[in-house]
Order: C-alpha cells, then sequence, then structure tokens
C-alpha cells in the first residue's frame, strides 16, 4: 500500500466515510470529525504508519491536506 | 499582538506592560466583533453607554456575570456555523450554561491548552490514565464541560485508560495492568478535583488498596466546595493522593467551561497563574473597583479565544485574591492570584465535576 492508500484508509475508517469525499475533508466539517473523532484519527494514522504524533501537530491537523503537511516531520512523503 | 502571534511565543512570557498591551489590543477586537454580531451583547454596551470603536485597557472593558449564559442564548456567529454546545453540567435541578462554538474557537481552545500544559510537561506524550469513566460517546454534538476536559486532555496522552467504570468503581485489573506496562516511564493523570476524592482517594484508603507510582503527574481541576464541608485543603489533597497512589506530582488548576482552553494552572509555590491568553482582574464586590493587591473580592476573567460567543470578560462568582504580578519564584510571568470559593450569596454552582448519585 503506498502512503497516499494507508493515510486515506485511515480517515475513511476514523471517520466511516468514502474515498471521494475525504480528500477535502476539514476538522469539524461533519459531524464525526470533532473533537473525539479527532483522537480517532490520530489512533488510526499513528497506527497506520507506526509514528506518534506530537500534541502540536494534534492541534494543527485540520484538514486532510494539512495533515500530510505535518507528516513530512515524520519522514512521511506523499 | 494578534493571538496567532501569541501562539509563537512562550504562554508565561510577557511582562505586565506588553501583557496589557497584548491583551488590551485582542480584547478591543473581540469586543468590537461581539457588539456587532451578537444582539444581546450589543444592547448591553449600548445601555452601558459603551463605546466598542475606542481603545480601552483592560480593565475598563465591561464584563458580563456568567450566569448570564444560563438565562440567555449569547452567540456570535449564524446557527450553521455551530460545530459544538457545550453545557456547563451544574448542579441538578439548575438552569445549564450554554456556550456556542466555532470550529476555530474549538481549535483556538486546544492550542492554548496545548501551550499552557505543555510548558508544564514537555512536548512529548505520556501515558494516560484519566480518573473518570468513559463516557459521552453518545450525543456528541451538546456535550458537557467534564466531557470537554476529558477529550481536551487528551491530546497530551497515549495508550489512554479510563480508571472507573460506569459505576464509579476504579477497575483494578485495568489500573493494576496500565501500571505495570509503563512501570519504566512517566505517567500523566488527569481527573476532577472531588471525583479523585471521592472515587479514587477515598475508595482506595477504604479498601486499603495501594498504587505505588514511581513517576506521576496528574493535572486535576474542579471545584473545593464539598472537599472544604470535609476540611480538605490542597494540601491534605496532594498528600492523601501521594499516600494512595505513590510517587505524584500534583498540579491543581482552574478554569470554567465558559472561557475553555485558557485555564490557570497552580505553580510549585501554590499560586494560580494567569498565561499569556487570560488575565485576572479582583473587583471589590460593593462598587465593582479594581481591589489592591492582597485584598479580596470577586474574581472577574479575561480571555483571548472566545470568537464565538461574548465570554472574553466574565465575572465570575468566585472569590479571590491577588497576589502579585511577574514575580512569583517559579520564574513565570503574569499576574498570580489565590481563589478562596464560592460568593455565600451566589447560586449553588455546580462545576464539570458534578457527578449525582442516582
Amino acid at each position: 500500500m503506498t502512503n497516499e492508500e494507508k493515510y486515506t484508509k485511515a480517515f475513511m475508517q476514523a471517520f466511516d466515510i468514502d474515498a471521494e469525499n475525504v480528500r477535502t475533508l476539514e476538522f469539524q466539517a461533519i459531524p464525526a470529525w470533532d473533537s473525539v473523532g479527532h483522537m480517532g484519527l490520530v489512533a488510526a494514522l499513528e497506527e497506520a504508519f507506526d509514528i506518534m504524533l506530537e500534541p502540536d501537530d494534534i492541534v494543527d491537523m485540520s484538514s486532510f491536506a494539512r495533515g500530510k503537511e505535518l507528516l513530512a516531520k515524520y519522514g512521511i512523503t506523499f | 499582538m494578534t493571538l496567532e502571534e501569541l501562539f509563537r511565543i512562550p504562554p508565561y512570557g510577557l511582562v505586565a506592560s506588553e501583557k496589557e498591551r497584548a491583551l488590551s489590543e485582542i480584547l478591543y477586537g473581540l469586543t468590537l466583533l461581539h457588539y456587532e454580531r451578537c444582539p444581546e451583547y450589543g444592547r448591553i454596551l449600548d445601555l452601558l453607554g459603551f463605546d466598542p470603536s475606542v481603545r480601552h485597557a483592560c480593565a475598563e472593558l465591561p464584563f458580563l456575570p456568567v450566569r448570564l449564559f444560563k438565562t440567555y442564548d449569547l452567540c456570535s456567529i449564524p446557527r450553521e456555523r455551530i460545530v459544538k454546545t457545550l453545557t456547563s453540567s451544574g448542579t441538578s435541578g439548575q438552569a445549564v450554561s450554554k456556550i456556542f462554538l466555532d470550529a476555530d474557537t474549538v481549535r483556538n481552545q486546544s492550542k492554548t491548552l496545548n501551550e499552557i500544559i505543555s510548558s508544564f510537561i514537555g512536548k512529548q506524550r505520556l501515558p494516560l490514565l484519566l480518573l473518570d469513566t468513559e463516557m459521552l460517546k453518545k450525543d456528541r454534538s451538546m456535550y458537557s464541560a467534564r466531557g470537554a476536559g476529558i477529550i481536551g486532555f487528551s491530546i497530551f496522552g497515549r495508550n489512554t485508560v479510563y480508571a472507573l467504570d460506569a459505576d464509579m468503581r476504579i477497575d483494578m485489573e485495568k489500573v493494576t495492568a496500565f501500571c505495570e506496562r509503563h512501570q519504566a516511564e512517566p505517567i500523566l493523570m488527569f481527573g476532577y478535583t472531588y471525583m479523585i476524592w471521592q472515587f479514587v482517594v477515598r475508595a482506595l484508603e477504604e479498601s486499603g488498596q495501594k498504587f505505588a507510582l514511581k513517576n506521576a503527574v496528574l493535572f486535576h481541576i474542579g471545584g473545593w466546595k464539598k472537599l472544604k464541608e470535609q476540611a480538605v485543603d490542597a494540601l491534605e489533597f496532594n498528600h492523601r493522593v501521594r499516600s494512595v497512589l505513590g510517587n505524584v506530582k500534583v498540579y491543581n488548576y482552574y478554569g470554567m467551561a465558559e472561557q475553555l482552553g485558557s485555564v490557570f494552572v497552580e505553580c510549585e509555590y501554590g499560586h494560580m497563574h494567569c498565561s499569556n491568553y487570560s488575565d485576572v482582574i479582583i473587583r471589590r464586590p460593593a462598587d465593582f473597583s479594581v481591589a489592591g493587591r492582597g485584598e479580596r473580592g470577586l474574581i472577574e476573567l479575561l480571555s483571548a479565544l472566545p470568537a464565538s460567543y461574548p465570554g472574553h470578560v466574565l465575572l465570575t462568582e468566585d472569590e479571590g485574591e491577588l497576589l502579585g504580578t511577574d514575580d512569583c519564584l517559579c520564574g513565570r510571568l503574569g499576574r498570580y492570584f489565590r481563589i478562596h470559593g464560592r460568593i455565600k450569596s451566589a447560586e449553588l454552582r455546580g462545576c464539570s465535576d458534578t457527578y449525582e448519585r442516582r
């Protein structure tokens, strides 16, 4: 699986949505991505890439697009 | 200075004059914004003859009594932008506060809490033991302050475990497994003051069981009313926590559902500290003038965060006193103060740790 696929799959699992709705997604844009859902997303991403995000990055992860930028810090490129 | 600029500097790093300049600028912007967007707030300012288009010192800004959020829906954003309606759980049978949040305010609350708490524990995430019960997975759009506090704190944790079961009993098996698994590393704990006392400290004392944590940090928040009735003060609380849990560094902090995020943490010297994101003003109850250092009065709280509801300048029903500014021995800049508890004539007001026995 490519990083792009892993990343997309983590979002799909965390919020129970389809791939085509994932790419433009933002924090709080759907009911599932609230503060509770956010921690679920963090767990899904950490498991998928075997990393541990810093609190700063957890707070900063405000959209599908922003999350990709943040993961670069952990050596994950797309 | 803007809020975004504040996020780039250490949270206890502004001397009084810089702090006043930064905060008064942000609060000026918020006052104007709420004046224009929240009709009720606008009417209050008009009635007071306050001109929001003019810059004022922080202490000159009109303050709203916190209980106003119980009687009115005070909101500065269109309904469709509300992502959360936070309710302070309150003692049962009483009206609850309703706080309307948009995505930006929620995010700024998390960022602020992150800046403040990580200045105490560092940026790494620690194994987290929540001294509470797992709940609020159901209706997430209406969530209580208690639940919000727990979720908000979760960003500092990993391998998170809830210590209490649905009946508020310690899950000994789960907690023991957690402690064993993480015995070689520092552990983080979070909970509400009274619930920790009742369901952890007292419960363990009564059952005669103990844990022997080697290196743990506990953050707790919530009212002291019921503890005071049992003549338990902070020293006694910390001592009894350590006697049942082991080597725990205890940090008490203060905050309101009406100003989530910009919390006040008690330092190693027992002083509550204002961060860059908040401030405290003590007012004389007789005429609401600003009280001097060491003089008891009503606590007014300022927060740079509330942009979706007019909660940036609030008069609480708590009594306190200013202890000093920029000169605490712990080295943190800003005002520091002491809380004496709810004023006597105030309505009985629950905190986010309200737990009613059924």
